[in-house]
């Protein structure tokens, strides 16, 4: 039996509230500052929940020209913008490559929902029409409709001919979607994969639809330190958007060429509720069965982990569900292991905070550093993990667990290591 | 030594029929779903026409309180997967959860729902949108609904590649198969067939606006002019094959090979990527072409999409080298659900030893396809390949095989 091939990063660009670019992105993190705030996009007065994180992102400085930006969705820019730069970090010349052997993922929960709801608005007249009328319509709508859309624009972007395709599954796409690709390098479908994820769902739709479930935070009045994952006056997430893109190599050839590795993807694994399309039972086994085998693929145990990137949405019920899980692999380790959440300063993206999440687990590991859980004072007695609560810290980080819980049921984990360790 | 991936079960939702019997009846018979819309006005749009599910009545088959949220691609979807359950003698509840996964692929999720709720925000108010518009629209909402319903807690997943998502799904399951899940629900069905949706598949300017059933969607014929979109597509049931064996299932036909790539940008001078999508297929399923008995072809309806897949399948069979169809002329394009429903149809070939007919067309010599025209024809099917492409380029192929 020969030895599977490993998957490492090389490469990662970021784009996120507060910080566009992986440099200010991190500074935001380590430094403990929040990037949300009361909604500028529209109007927000007729909502439940006023605040996001939005980024604040021209494209044109980006480097998208015109017609890029008119046929592309806000999300799908981020993912042209992100997967170049993160090529570009990466050193690697795709240029001199099989394009067949470089394929394209690409994590969205909604897709073009921002892109939709403008255009339904025009088509409709403002909802007043039910046959809605194809002469307003956007001359690129279609690439709307199916966001598949954007793993093509990743993939002509960065001259890309592989196996590319959108991964959808809620709000463990951007883990997902990682996953995917690492496992096409691992079988050997592809050498390169450019991963990733892209969400920009701030439109009056998706604030509507998560009004209705009360799963946003009301906390309007202060929209600064609205999103407080694991503490006891949390309330709701805070609605954000965002992008992370990662360029994965096959390890041997990333070495032989002398690439900087961030981290080795070394275990991923999804697994299914089958309870209820939002709702979680409290006591986790689905995330812990995924945080498992992915530990297991990763020929690790649980105690070899530094730092755990929580889901930390900042519900009630995902803080107490995602604690169970972890505590149900990790045993006592769980105590002794920094455990935070990046959407106390970023927001919660959907499909793509599972990228940025992975990318922030590899900065800890790049800089030793652990980001903090901002807000959170006074944490709720159930939630009774070290969440590292306001202060980035110093600490050893050669092993990370990413773990992402989501509408379908949908529960995911990932392991990033070093190339370099032991394996068991 | 990887493991041999079957499929064990079929559920079928098909313009031209319900259920695999009246399905495989009306295909091999030639017989067309295609016709005017009926589920809304299509006077004042320029393409009028659609494959539409015949006969589909959720009430009678799904629990009541699945009703209000779930949209008709999900009603279809759940009652698919019953179906191909049923037909591969699984009772879900009789096996260990975690060993069951749902992999599928979607197009444009729950489209008709997400209508009826932006109509409610921007005609009345946010406070009218459905506290269901959260999942029942998105792309995931297939897989996880499946996976509720029927208790399964392995590995899922949902992709998103246009029409060659359908094909991206099933490697994605036998993917899972191999690393060790025993079942996984895989395969997609899609339905847009709504105004808003209509809208924004016109937008593609490849829609056919032929009001003639029979004169629409012509694939590979000189008269080709766009396609008519459809509703539909199939769920399969996929399983590693030795533990299919072991419990005495009935074995349509083994998942054996798949390649996928996407085109250049345009414009780029490197040739699109189709062939090597099919050469990767047949790699990977470790067949020649001239193993392959029959091709059920993507079947585009656009001049230049249909002169690319002919030059690729002659390029890799020879001219004429391999029997084609497109039994897609009688359902329209079903998006992410046309490539599983291909499949279906491939494994049900191989069961009957019968091509089923491209219908409607008059080819144009120059691609130099042996097409099955009009009628079906007798062949012994060992082998078929099928090919979906999606707009934007993708390409994906998918070599079944009948069993060992």
């Amino acid at each position: 039996m020969t030895t599977p091939r490993r998957v490492v990063i090389t490469g990662m660009e970021v784009l996120a509230p507060g910080g566009i670019g992986t440099k200010n992105f991190w500074s935001l993190l380590s430094e403990g500052r929040t990037a949300t705030r009361g909604i500028t996009f529209f109007d927000p007065t007729p909502f439940r929940s006023r605040v996001a994180a939005e980024i604040d992102f021209d494209p044109y400085e980006h480097g998208l020209s015109p017609q890029e930006v008119r046929r592309m969705d806000r999300a799908g820019q981020f993912a042209v913008v992100a997967s170049r730069g993160a090529v570009a970090d990466s050193g690697l010349e795709l240029a001199g490559l099989d394009p067949y052997r470089v394929g394209v993922t690409v994590g969205s929960a909604v897709g073009a929902t921002m892109g939709l709801d403008e255009e339904y608005r025009v088509v409709s007249d403002g909802g007043r029409l039910d046959l809605v009328d194809h002469e307003y319509a956007a001359p690129h709508l279609y690439n709307h409709l199916v966001p598949s859309s954007f793993a093509a624009e990743v993939a002509w972007a960065v001259g890309a001919e592989g196996p590319s395709t959108v991964v959808s599954t809620g709000c463990t796409s951007g883990i997902d979607s990682v996953g995917y690709a690492v496992e096409l390098i691992r079988e050997g479908s592809a050498d390169v994969m450019i991963a990733g994820s892209s969400d920009a769902p701030i439109s009056p739709i998706t604030m509507a639809c998560f009004d209705a479930i009360k799963a946003t935070t009301n906390r309007y009045d202060e929209p600064e330190t609205a999103s407080r994952p694991f503490d006891n006056s949390r309330n709701g997430f805070v609605l954000g958007e965002g992008t992370a893109f990662f360029v994965l190599e096959e390890l041997e050839s990333a070495v032989k060429r002398g690439a900087h590795i961030y981290a080795e993807i070394a275990g991923y694994a999804t697994r299914s509720n089958a309870y209820h399309m939002t709702g979680l039972r409290p006591d986790g086994a689905e995330m812990a069965e995924a945080i498992r085998v992915a530990l297991d693929e990763a020929r690790m145990n649980g105690d070899e982990i530094d730092y755990i990137n929580a889901h930390g949405s900042g519900t009630k019920q995902n803080d107490r569900h995602e604690t169970a899980a972890v505590k149900r692999i990790l045993g006592d380790h769980a105590y002794r292991t920094p455990m935070s959440s990046i959407k106390s300063m970023v927001g919660h993206s959907l499909g793509a905070i599972g990228s940025i999440e992975i990318a922030a687990s590899a900065l800890a590991m790049e800089y030793n550093v652990v980001p903090p859980t901002a807000n959170l004072h006074t944490p709720d007695p159930e939630c009774d993990l070290d969440y590292v609560p306001l202060t980035a810290r110093d600490r050893k980080t050669d092993a990370v667990l990413s773990v992402g819980s989501g509408f379908g049921g949908f529960q995911s984990a990932v392991v990033l290591a070093r190339p370099e360790r032991k394996l068991a | 030594m990887t493991s041999s991936v079957v499929v064990t079960g079929l559920g079928v939702a098909s313009p031209n029929g319900l259920g695999i019997q009246d399905y495989w009846a009306a295909t091999v018979g030639g017989k067309s779903g295609i016709g005017r819309i009926t589920r809304f006005d299509p006077s004042s749009y320029p393409a009028k026409l659609a494959g539409e599910v015949p006969g589909f009545v959720a009430e009678d088959l799904l629990p009541s309180r699945l009703l209000p949220q779930t949209d008709r691609v999900t009603r279809l979807a759940l009652v698919a997967a019953d179906w191909a359950l049923a037909d591969a003698g699984i009772t879900p509840a009789e096996l260990p959860e975690f060993d069951m996964g749902v992999v599928t692929a979607s197009a444009a999720g729950g489209f008709e729902f997400g209508q009826g709720e932006l109509q409610a925000l921007w005609s009345k108010g946010s406070q009218y949108v459905s506290a269901y518009q959260s999942f029942a629209w998105f792309y995931a909402v297939n897989s996880g609904q499946i996976s509720i319903r029927n208790g399964m807690k392995g590995p899922s997943g949902v992709v998103v590649s246009d029409q060659a998502g359908g094909l991206d799904a099933v490697a994605q399951a036998r993917r899972q198969i191999r690393k060790g899940t025993s079942l996984i629900v895989s395969g997609a069905i899609d339905a847009s067939v709504c105004p808003w949706g209509w809208v924004a598949q016109l937008a593609s300017d490849r829609l056919s606006t032929s009001e003639e059933p029979t004169r629409a969607y012509l694939p590979f014929d000189r008269e080709a002019a766009g396609y008519v979109p459809g509703e539909g597509g199939a769920i399969l049931i996929m399983e590693d094959a030795e533990a299919a064996r072991a419990r005495g299932a009935r074995i349509y036909g083994e998942v054996s090979g798949y390649g996928s790539t996407i085109d250049p940008k345009a414009g780029s001078g490197r040739p699109p990527g189709l062939r090597k999508a099919i050469e990767l297929a047949l790699a990977d399923a470790g067949v020649a072409p001239g193993d392959v008995d029959v091709v059920f072809a993507d079947a585009a309806a656009d001049p230049e999409l249909d002169r690319q897949e002919a030059e690729a399948l002659n390029a890799v069979f020879g001219t004429r080298g391999v029997a084609v169809t497109a039994p897609k002329t009688m359902t329209g394009r079903l998006y992410s659900g046309a490539a599983p429903l291909d499949l279906a149809a491939a494994f049900l070939a191989i069961k009957d030893g019968v091509i089923p007919p491209t219908v409607h067309i008059d080819p144009a010599a120059e691609y130099d396809l042996d097409l099955v025209l009009g009628e079906p024809r007798t062949a012994e099917v060992r082998t078929a390949l099928v090919v979906a492409r999606g707009y934007g380029g993708f390409n994906s192929a998918v070599v079944v095989r009948a069993a060992a």
